[in-house]
């Protein structure tokens, strides 16, 4: 009796508040656009049957006829791509150092990748607003140093958006590849040196692909949340970045169109299907690998 | 020894300067008195007096605690419940399901949990405002819960739950007396996980949230749009210096625990011998 009571109560939270709500949109997804409350047709009260009648896939449709849509994906997929290959040359050197820094040290730096998780998201995106800007710190800074002459247009540009994505998803990439290079046995890598490799070579050869799960789990966990981000673009894009996650909140909140922001949320999921279980397959093979 | 290159050196410094540089400046120009903010023009709280009279910030700050506190204390008791059921729960009809839900909104992009759960609340006609915020951010926050908390649940040794219910405990107090003082810390850190990520979130809360409940998130947002402002910068300070202050002191104790608890080993082991 108790233990069903401890599974229950857990469970019927995440059906009702997590999985049911899926279905919801699934079903407003198929609905028409309409002028009442809620706003859109057919809905439970005109009968079940007549729900599952009257339903079609013309926003589906639609999406694909507006090509804002089918643009959007495909620059956010870009985006996320180009963010999570830029983080990865940022956070694996990082890592890297973290790992070789001598043991006394490694808290504290673990500490410092840490601390920024804990802080406002929104105010770290925010606090690149003051850098960016046409008259911001950046190009006051090189105006000075005599680099340029005129101020360069970053804010409200793809460019301040990779700069945006990286550096708030950063930890997530320097974490899991600092956990896969803290637990290498430094004893290999001075076994492929004592067999000729440079350090290079043996880098290449041993530190990489033996480091390989902590990459993989931090490019999925840079790359699955930037695709749908909406705050980054927004904030730091502006008008001249394309997101879907700026387009579906738009869509639901300025055009007031819940049947088109539904399914472009379904679709948007489809998309993220594949590398969340790719993810999550890293995952578990790590953690049989650990056993 | 580890060796400890130039190469290692630099791109530390040069990542963390990346990391930290941007809340650096966001700090300094902060006491700025100049309102175009990036000019500096000396010294000045004045930014910090005008925040502490703005009504509307205060009263988002508010909700935003209330909000943080409820959804944080329900989402540790659901997700320690859920990592009790992953763990040691053995096999039950959908199983797989279950642990489907609990990684799932991970990974969830804010703007479909939000839209979803939105879509939720107007479909079984319940108010927006307070109640469906803390009921939308002890959803996802209660699975970050789980994670942390079963992790810790994994790693402990079963025996000593097994002595308890030799000993006579009912399973209620061998987990009361034994299961719960041991993955304390990370029921813990559950609990800090889910306030700060309730405290954080401007997404899904501007989804759920109806006209009379504005949480600091939102209206940090709405202040923002319009470009850099000297009292957002102000009110960032203020946050940043809590989860600093707060998180360093975390870390002091549990190391200054794991000492004491390293000292009372030896002492034990002193007294055995």
């Amino acid at each position: 009796m108790r233990r069903f009571f401890l599974i229950a109560v857990p469970y019927a939270w995440l059906l009702a508040l997590f999985l049911i709500p899926f279905f919801i949109v699934f079903k407003i997804s198929l609905s028409d656009l309409a002028l009442s409350i809620p706003p859109y047709t057919p809905t439970m009260k005109d009968g079940f049957g007549q729900m599952i009648k009257a339903f079609d896939f013309e926003n589906f449709v639609f999406l694909t006829t507006d090509d804002l849509y089918w643009k959007a994906y495909l620059s956010s997929l870009k985006i996320a791509l180009i963010s999570t290959v830029l983080a990865l040359l940022v956070g694996y050197p990082m890592a890297y150092g973290m790992a070789r820094a001598p043991e006394e040290w490694r808290p504290t730096l673990m500490m410092l990748v840490i601390l920024p998780f804990w802080t406002s998201f929104l105010i770290r995106v925010y606090a690149w607003v003051g850098i960016l800007s046409n008259e911001g710190f950046l190009n006051q800074f090189l105006l000075w140093t005599g680099l340029i002459s005129a101020p360069l247009t970053i804010m409200n540009t793809t460019t301040a958006v990779y700069i945006g994505i990286v550096y708030t998803y950063l930890p997530f990439m320097i974490l899991p590849i600092y956990a896969a290079l803290d637990r290498l046995d430094e004893s290999l890598i001075e076994a492929a040196e004592d067999l000729g490799c440079s350090r290079i070579k043996a880098f290449w050869l041993v530190t990489i692909p033996l480091s390989r799960n902590g990459i993989i789990a931090g490019c999925f966990l840079v790359f699955i949340p930037a695709l749908g981000e909406f705050v980054i673009p927004s904030l730091l894009g502006g008008s001249g970045t394309l997101m879907i996650g700026k387009v579906l909140f738009e869509e639901f909140f300025n055009n007031r169109d819940w049947p088109v922001a539904s399914a472009v949320a379904v679709i948007l999921l489809l998309i993220l299907i594949v590398p969340i279980i790719l993810f999550q397959r890293n995952q578990q093979r790590q953690a049989e690998a650990e056993t | 020894m580890r060796r400890t290159s130039w190469f290692n050196v630099t791109s530390l410094t040069l990542g963390f300067a990346f990391l930290y540089l941007p809340m650096v400046l966001l700090v300094i120009y902060s006491f700025n008195s100049s309102k175009l903010v990036t000019v500096w023009a000396g010294f000045s709280t004045k930014w910090y007096g005008e925040l502490v009279q703005n009504d509307a910030f205060l009263d988002a700050a508010m909700v935003t605690l209330k909000v943080a506190v409820a959804s944080s204390t329900l989402a540790t008791i659901l997700g320690t419940m859920a990592a009790y059921v992953l763990v040691r729960g053995g096999r039950f009809l959908g199983r797989t399901l279950f642990s489907g839900m609990i990684y799932a909104p991970l990974v969830m992009p804010e703007v479909i949990t939000g839209l979803s759960l939105l879509l939720l609340f107007i479909g079984i006609g319940l108010d927006r405002g307070v109640l469906t915020i803390v009921l939308a951010h002890t959803t996802f926050s209660m699975c970050y819960v789980s994670v942390v908390v079963s992790s810790r649940l994994v790693s402990f040794d079963r025996s000593l739950e097994e002595a308890a219910l030799d000993l006579g405990c009912s399973p209620f107090d061998a987990f009361r007396l034994v299961t719960l003082p041991i993955i304390a810390p990370a029921v813990i850190s559950g609990w800090l996980l889910a306030f700060t990520l309730s405290l954080d979130d401007l997404v899904i809360a501007s989804f759920t949230t109806g006209p009379s409940s504005t949480t600091l998130p939102i209206k940090i947002w709405s202040a923002v749009r319009l470009g850099v402002s000297p009292e957002i910068n102000a009110l960032s300070t203020l946050m940043i210096g809590i989860v600093t202050v707060g998180v360093i002191s975390a870390s002091l104790i549990s190391k200054r625990n794991a000492v004491k608890a390293q000292q009372d080993m030896q002492a034990a082991e002193r007294g055995a011998t």
